[in-house]
């Protein structure tokens, strides 16, 4: 039987849930409210004046091929950083899970990346595989491969990926480290006694115990590839070259605040909005359903 | 520097401190100016601070220049404007366009009664902030140009007279094949190439680089440097990419490493470089005029400038826009600007300023400093050749280094790239044109 607290009067919740629901309407639905009320509108760049254009922004968006382009690189950026950022986290964790000696010295080494600021791992990255002077595009030319990623699109993704996900490997170590903590040792050890080898224990017993914990991370990744790599890319690619490595929020910055084109930028948060809304729900209403808590 | 630059602050402040109970007059200034040139700009504000005692002038660094644009922007939007905002030559039409947010300059030295002389200064240098009309509509602040920086030590040690003609690519062709053959890995390297091999380029050889001249005389505007002058000359550099006699190092300035470092010959980049060169380079340099392809008509005529102008904006009360103009005449002045010009490599905008540097012997003691003004002034400048205004010109710049870097990449012909960069630049010309409608 549930136990369920009610309230008797509606003043008491009412204040309860009032700041959450201010702070939610002054960060949140007044600025999005604004952003779909400017996509309406082409303005100059400082209020001078502003047209409407009704739809004008959105098909002069959905007409550039460049902008479209942009939908496909933010999917491939988003799968492959939240695939980096998550399995070499995951392997880490069951590595590090084993450990009897020293385990807290590994765990606080395996910390200290996410203490790196976004643009500042993206600087370092940037210096490391300069074409010129990068240390790891110098080994690379004495190994014959000539590294180029100020004009190779599929190696400046490369980079921008790793740069993104290396910091990010550190918060998902954490999160899988304390989950495999908390998976009963009584189960795996009654595996192990029915002859069960490591790998084969981990496949059919840990991994679906850290499903709830999987989830949570592949959603708070994918919102961190979508929203939160902007430094990184900034710092190294600046979106290119030739776009290879513009992502939908790296464009939101470069027409609004390079190009001062307002209304553009305000349709296209306005269609990012929507985008990750449709994610959200799908992931909650797909993935979630496989997931035992 | 940095020290001596503080002292200058300090004294300018102990002067002023005892007279700010004196209605004295403040204005704001937002710069995008940091290290060396952010010191040189604080030591302005303190000479002039320093020089009279009815206006103080209070500079701020706001960011890059994008940023020091936006921070003026929304700070327009917030009523909160500074008198004085820097911005670059790309934001030129932007802020032409923002008619009610800004009071042209030529406005605020005729109100405030103070002399001005739109003569005295250099048309090759203001002539990119002025109108048709030959009203100033913003006052040029560090303005440079490109030029041809050469290795003399790599050319010898590739058994190519260091002397030897480039002035036309031509001859530039045939030495980075001699390069080439030497084993040399880096015979040539360019830093903005938007603005050197294009926005300049059609201006030195006379061709538009738009349509109703360069954008000077309306909005409607469309891209045209799709020409077949830029064509051949982005086709000859593909092939110098592909045959890796051109190394291309990045959109901005990147480039300037590799050629102080000593691993490229050649190397064409803003004459304010020079500084950079100087203190860095272990080896022989040299500054050349930027090369032209001999056989266009017209060429050279002269090439366009970069940097940044300062802008008025508005909503302010008068007695501040005439503070405005002291600071404007004393930046003007020949003194300053003729030490601006020797401490930065930056372009005089006098001529008054131009001669006091002759004078002094300053080119002759550093020989080379020159061509960028000789380069400048060298003929009357056509409309082709006056400077650009265009829109959304920032993310424009974006879009033609996007297709040239297909064009070094191999990935399209010199054709098709520049015609692609016409065709979505003309698009967000268009924007433009609807915005400021």
């Amino acid at each position: 039987m549930e136990k369920r607290v009610t309230f008797k009067g509606w003043l008491l919740p009412l204040c309860l849930i009032a700041p959450q629901v201010a702070i939610s309407a002054v960060f949140f639905f007044y600025p999005a409210g604004q952003a779909i009320w400017q996509s309406l509108f082409i303005p100059d760049p400082f209020g001078l004046s502003s047209q409407f254009v009704g739809m004008g922004n959105f098909d002069f968006l959905l007409s550039d091929p460049y902008y479209r382009a942009a939908f496909r690189t933010t999917a491939i950026f988003s799968a492959l950083v939240t695939l980096a950022a998550m399995v070499p986290a995951l392997f880490l964790a069951v590595m590090a899970d084993r450990l009897v000696k020293s385990a807290g010295a590994y765990r606080t080494l395996l910390i200290w990346p996410y203490a790196v600021a976004p643009a500042v791992a993206g600087v370092l990255w940037m210096f490391m595989f300069n074409t010129r002077v990068g240390v790891v595009a110098w080994y690379l030319g004495q190994l014959g491969y000539d590294w180029n990623h100020v004009l190779n699109g599929q190696e400046a993704m490369g980079l921008v990926v790793v740069a993104s996900a290396w910091g990010r490997i550190s918060y998902n170590f954490l999160f899988f480290f304390a989950a495999l903590q908390a998976v009963p040792r009584s189960v795996i050890e009654a595996a192990a006694i029915d002859g069960a080898r490591f790998w084969r224990r981990f496949f059919t017993i840990v991994l679906p115990l850290l499903s709830p914990t999987t989830f949570f991370l592949l959603v708070v990744n994918i919102v961190y590839a979508f929203f939160e790599t902007f430094g990184v890319i900034h710092t190294i690619t600046a979106g290119g070259p030739q776009q290879a490595t513009t992502i939908l929020v790296y464009k939101v910055y470069a027409d609004g605040f390079v190009g001062q084109d307002l209304g553009s930028s305000a349709a296209q948060s306005v269609i990012l909005l929507l985008v990750v809304g449709v994610l959200t729900v799908l992931q909650f209403k797909y993935i979630e359903k496989r997931v035992h808590y | 520097m940095i020290k001596r630059a503080f002292g200058a602050l300090l004294a300018a402040t102990t002067i002023i401190t005892p007279l700010a109970a004196t209605a004295q007059t403040e204005i704001r200034f937002w710069h995008a100016f940091t290290g060396r040139l952010g010191d040189l700009l604080a030591e302005q504000v303190a000479t002039f601070n320093a020089s009279q005692s009815d206006y103080t002038v209070a500079a701020t660094h706001k960011g890059n220049y994008s940023e020091t644009l936006n921070a003026g922007i929304a700070a327009f939007r917030a009523r909160e404007q500074p008198h004085i905002l820097q911005v670059f030559e790309v934001g030129t039409a932007t802020m032409m366009a923002a008619k009610g947010a800004i009071n042209p300059v030529y406005q605020v030295m005729t109100d405030s009664g103070l002399p001005f002389d739109p003569d005295a200064y250099l048309p090759a240098v203001t002539g990119y902030y002025t109108t048709a009309e030959g009203q100033m509509l913003s006052l040029p602040y560090n303005s440079s140009t490109q030029v041809l920086y050469v290795n003399r030590d790599a050319l010898a040690g590739a058994g190519i007279d260091p002397d030897t003609d480039l002035s036309t690519w031509q001859n530039v062709d045939a030495v980075l094949g001699q390069l080439k053959e030497a084993g040399h890995s880096c015979p040539y390297t360019t830093s903005w190439q938007s603005w050197v091999h294009l926005e300049s380029f059609s201006a030195y050889h006379n061709v538009p680089f738009a349509t109703q001249a360069n954008g000077f005389d309306g909005l409607d505007t469309e891209l045209a440097f799709n020409g077949p002058v830029q064509v051949q000359h982005i086709a000859k550099m593909g092939e110098w990419a592909r045959d890796g006699k051109f190394v291309y190092a990045g959109r901005r300035n990147e480039a300037g490493a590799n050629f102080r470092s000593g691993s490229c010959a050649l190397f064409t980049e803003s004459s304010a470089g020079y500084a950079g060169v100087k203190a860095e380079a272990q080896f022989e340099f040299e500054i050349r005029h930027l090369p032209y392809w001999d056989g266009v008509e017209g060429a050279p005529q002269n090439t366009i400038i970069g940097g940044a102008s300062l802008w008025v904006l508005g909503g302010h009360d008068a007695a501040e826009y005439k503070a405005v103009a002291a600071f404007m005449n004393f930046l003007s002045s020949p003194e300053i600007q003729a030490k601006w010009h020797q401490d930065t490599g930056y372009l005089p905008i006098t001529m008054a300023a131009a001669e006091r540097t002759r004078a002094q012997g300053f080119y002759e003691a550093n020989p080379g400093t020159d061509v960028a003004i000789r380069q400048m002034t060298a003929k009357e400048p056509t409309e082709n050749s006056k400077g650009l205004r265009l829109g959304s010109f920032d993310q424009i710049r974006a879009i033609i280094d996007e297709e040239l870097e297909a064009v070094w990449a191999g990935d399209k012909t010199a054709q098709a790239a520049l015609d692609t960069a016409v065709t979505r630049g003309n698009a967000l010309l268009r924007r433009f044109e609807q915005a400021n409608r």
